[in-house]
């Protein structure tokens, strides 16, 4: 291709195909063009841009400006936003919600479209908090195009959507951290910025795992309401099952609900989820259990048993780790233990799971199974630290033996020189 | 001193240095020739597998049920299926690396970490994997169930 | 009983004249005469390639799906197979380096001159299959490293005007890198090379055992000037022990580096995985290979890669060619030949330590 576009291939008739194939492409995406003829050239916010809408999901599917402001495209100027031409002009915002779902809670409609898209969201925003204060009249909520975007809205789908993964959160912060706007609800601001202080957030930007939780994994989108304190587990057990399986045996259970302590956010908080580490179980800054508990009961002695038996096992595999470091870095072969290395890191990701049944024996059984792997990763590294000396001795020794030999080299070629007469060298070949 | 006119080393110094050179030629030969002869003596493991392994025996697994087996140097999940025949894939998860396992309640495979679900055919059904797991070929070979890479096409 | 083993062979071969060109052989005795170390590692070098190539043979087998575990189990299982597979290794790399010495010794000592320009060519034929051992036995352990090298490599060589595409698919057994390449080197590597090698091993020997060791010119100028000052060493035992040191003193070498930085394994390769950073060929490709990089793409109307390539096929025939320059050009030969041999000595070591600093 490159080649014959370089070989002198007629550049106008490049240039004339181009034009020609941009055209008859455009066609559908130019219908509406009386409508923006104007609003392209009028100042935000009537400005509505041919480049903006064509990036529009609904204009790429076919609908216009009539579908949804009403009025007449084709008629020139004001005719075409007569009221006689059906023209609607700006949608109140109360009245947004149920513009859209006349096709998105249509579901024989929206079907034709696209089958799999559910058709509930009308119904689901109303049972949010947005909706029901939309209802009572109050439209700083947001509706809508204030998530979804107007006259350019993409699929969420669509990486540069406002509500893809990575930017729903921003998108929700718009007004949630806005502390001027959300005066008079009674609501903090600073979810947003604990949120990106989270090791969800980390997850989700840094590692680029789209999966990780954002704003609507644990609100829902549009039903978009706080989880109640009793539903807070169950949130979270979307993703941690194991955790809350042994939460919900757990004494503690019980006793957060008749306390209507909120559950896992008890210990982890809830927007700014961090890493857990160890120290939780500890006595310092970090740690939680002391909160409530009080020092030398017998919960005192099950965390500070726990604590131990976790920075055990992690000194354990540590210790491992460093060993076989060692070996590799002298050269020698530690693959094999280094496979067996990762099965003792699980075992302590286990036991600190096994923590929220809060039951030593049951964490001492993970503890006991990673601390017998890395025993033997340990012993593993050990041995090739021994090997690799024996090499060494082994190595010393022969170079000892080639020594003597050159030793025994150079006295000899002394000894038959001399002993000739230094006829060896000096005797003349022609 | 008068210098030796004749300047012979001493028979005794002869003798040591045939003995030193003798010695160390005799040495060295011996220390190339043993590790060569350890070398020769076939050790204990015939071999370290590769693409191929020896998952299991056929009497170890009950129809429903599942193992973990080593695969080179990752984990592979063995599963019987309720119909007896049997089914091999990676247990590594796509998602974080966790080791899978099979449940044989929901007949699907489970990563516990964070709820990722695959079907039998190790695609990703539900949760946060974002990646099938690979899938390896199964065949019976007298008592032994043999599990091997698929080969590039 | 040596004396009774003498007497059976006595009787049946006349010994001593089968035996009298290696007493009679004498080597010049100047302050010059280390270099003619050089060769004399080099040979014994490959003969530590043979006979460790033996010993790998037990135990390797050249699959995609097996090769790399094979070599692991050397490395891991097989008693003191780690230091059989790093003496191959380093062998393999100080034998091209004292190849490469050897060379540029004969160069710069003019052994090539007349009557020994078969030795020069029969030498450089050496040195590229040594090199050729070296690409192919590369892609032997089948890690990630080296089978992205060969990928490149082969590449390299489907550049060629006209035969390029040809000789890639012969090289690499289909149009990709794939375990029939690792059959393929390993017969190379093996069968093919090792021949020829032979071959043209003995024709080395026997054409440098037939002209005898040459003398550099200044120390023959010398000679001339005053005879007394010629000095001739005995081959056997004299030269032949100094020689028999240099194999101690390299064994040592090798040893060392066997059992202090063995060789690396890395992580077996997969064909599907994207290259990883930093993929560069052996250290003597690496000239080679820094300067097709540098290459600008388009050269006037001729494409970088392809003209480098050419670049190197004609350099490489008229390095073989060298001893005729030489001849043909009375004195004025000598000195644009000892200048092509400073150019090409700095030029492979700038653009090695560059191919090494750039990254």
């Amino acid at each position: 291709m490159d080649t014959w576009l370089n070989n002198g291939f007629p550049r106008s008739l490049i240039l004339l195909l181009t034009i020609v194939c941009v055209c008859v492409g455009g066609a559908r995406a130019q219908a509406p063009s009386t409508c923006l003829d104007c609003h392209a050239a009028l100042d935000p916010p009537l400005q509505v841009t041919q480049a903006q809408f064509s990036q529009d999901i609904h204009a790429q599917e076919g609908l216009t400006c009539a579908s949804c402001h009403g009025g007449d495209p084709t008629k020139a100027d004001m005719d075409a936003m007569s009221k006689a031409a059906g023209f609607r002009g700006k949608i109140q915002r109360n009245q947004i919600p149920e513009l859209c779902g006349r096709c998105h809670s249509d579901g024989a409609f929206m079907r034709k479209y696209n089958p799999s898209l559910r058709t509930d969201q009308l119904a689901q925003y109303k049972t949010s908090v947005h909706g029901k204060r939309l209802v009572q009249g109050d439209t700083k909520v947001a509706v809508c195009i204030d998530c979804h975007g107007v006259h350019d809205l993409r699929p969420a789908s669509d990486p540069r959507s406002q509500i893809s993964p990575l930017n729903v959160a921003k998108t929700c912060s718009r007004c949630h951290s806005d502390a001027e706007y959300m005066r008079g609800y009674g609501i903090p601001t600073d979810q947003y910025a604990n949120y990106n202080r989270s090791v969800h957030h980390e997850a989700m930007t840094v590692r680029g795992d789209l999966s990780a939780p954002t704003c609507p994994t644990c609100h829902g989108n549009h039903g978009a309401a706080p989880p109640g304190i009793d539903s807070v587990k169950n949130v979270c057990a979307n993703c941690h099952v194991f955790q809350a399986q042994m939460y919900d045996k757990s004494t503690h259970k019980a006793a957060f609900q008749s306390a209507s302590l909120p559950g896992c956010v008890v210990c982890h908080s809830n927007h700014d989820v961090s890493l857990p580490t160890d120290a939780k179980l500890g006595t310092g800054s970090e740690a939680v259990c002391m909160r409530c508990h009080k020092p030398g009961d017998i919960c005192d002695q099950a965390r500070a048993k726990m604590l131990q038996d976790l920075t055990q096992l992690d000194g354990a595999v540590k210790a491992a780790d460093r060993v076989l470091n060692v070996a590799e870095s002298s050269g020698m072969e530690v693959s094999e233990a280094r496979t067996e290395q990762d099965q003792a890191r699980d075992s302590l990701t286990k036991a600190r799971v096994t923590i929220h049944s809060f039951k030593t024996e049951l964490v001492e059984q993970d503890i006991q199974a990673g601390l017998k792997i890395a025993a033997k990763t340990q012993a593993e590294g050990q041995a090739a630290l021994a090997e690799r000396d024996r090499r060494r001795r082994g190595l010393g020794l022969s170079l000892g033996i080639i020594l003597v030999v050159l030793l025994g080299l150079l006295l000899y070629i002394r000894q038959i020189e001399s002993n000739s007469g230094k006829v060896g060298t000096a005797e003349l070949h022609r | 001193m008068v210098a030796d006119p004749n300047p012979q080393p001493k028979p005794a110094r002869r003798r040591m240095i045939k003995i030193l050179l003798g010695g160390g030629l005799l040495g060295s030969f011996a220390s190339f020739i043993y590790p060569v002869l350890r070398y020769l003596v076939p050790p204990l493991v015939a071999d370290l597998g590769g693409d191929q392994v020896i998952a299991g025996k056929t009497d170890e697994l009950r129809p429903n049920t599942a193992k973990i087996f080593r695969f080179g140097s990752r984990p592979g999940l063995l599963i019987r299926n309720s119909d007896g025949s049997y089914r091999a894939l990676s247990a590594t998860c796509t998602h974080l690396g966790c080791i899978v396992q099979y449940r044989g309640d929901l007949q699907e495979i489970w990563c516990a970490c964070h709820n990722g679900l695959y079907d039998l055919n190790g695609r990703n059904v539900s949760g946060p994997p974002p990646r099938p797991l690979e899938v390896y070929e199964v065949h019976l070979r007298g008592d032994d169930v043999v599990v091997s890479r698929k080969r590039e096409a | 009983m040596f004396a009774t083993l003498r007497k059976w062979i006595d009787e049946r071969f006349d010994w001593a004249a089968l035996t009298a060109p290696l007493r009679k052989k004498t080597v010049p005795a100047h302050d010059l005469s280390y270099w003619y170390f050089l060769g004399g590692i080099t040979l014994f070098l490959f003969g530590i390639q043979v006979c460790t190539g033996i010993l790998l043979l037990l135990y390797y087998r050249p699959s995609a799906t097996e090769a790399f575990e094979s070599v692991q189990y050397i490395m891991t299982r097989v008693q003191f197979g780690w230091l059989v597979r790093s003496i191959h290794s380093w062998a393999a790399n100080l034998m091209i380096f004292t190849a490469f010495c050897h060379m540029f010794s004969v160069l710069f000592l003019g052994a090539y001159r007349k009557p020994r320009e078969l030795t020069w060519i029969s030498g450089m034929l050496l040195l590229f299959l040594a090199m050729g051992f070296g690409f192919s036995g590369y892609l032997l352990p089948w890690n990630t490293l080296a089978f992205f090298a060969t990928k490149v490599g082969t590449e390299i060589t489907g550049q060629v005007p006209i035969i390029g595409h040809g000789l890639k698919v012969f090289l690499r057994g289909g149009e990709d890198v794939t375990g029939a390449t690792l059959t393929r080197f390993f017969g190379f590597h093996v069968a093919l090379l090792p021949g020829l090698t032979v071959l043209l091993l003995l024709t080395h020997l026997a054409l440098v055992q037939y002209f005898g060791m040459s003398v550099p010119p200044a120390v023959e100028a010398r000679w001339k000037a005053s005879p007394s000052e010629a000095r001739q060493m005995k081959f056997f035992p004299n030269f032949f022990l100094r020689e028999l040191m240099a194999w101690y003193i390299a064994l040592g070498v090798l040893g060392a580096l066997a059992a202090i930085l063995p060789w690396e394994l890395g992580t077996k390769a997969d064909p599907f995985a994207p290259a990883p950073a930093g993929i560069r060929p052996e250290w003597y490709f690496m000239f080679m290979f820094q300067t097709l990089k540098k290459i600008p793409a388009k050269v006037w109307f001729a494409d970088g890669d392809v003209l480098g390539i050419l670049a190197f096929g004609v350099a490489g025939i008229l390095w073989l060619l060298l001893p005729f320059f030489d001849q043909a050009g009375g004195r004025r030969g000598r000195r644009l030949v000892l200048g092509a041999g400073i150019f090409a000595l700095s030029y492979i070591i700038a653009m090695t330590i560059y191919g090494y600093m750039a990254k």
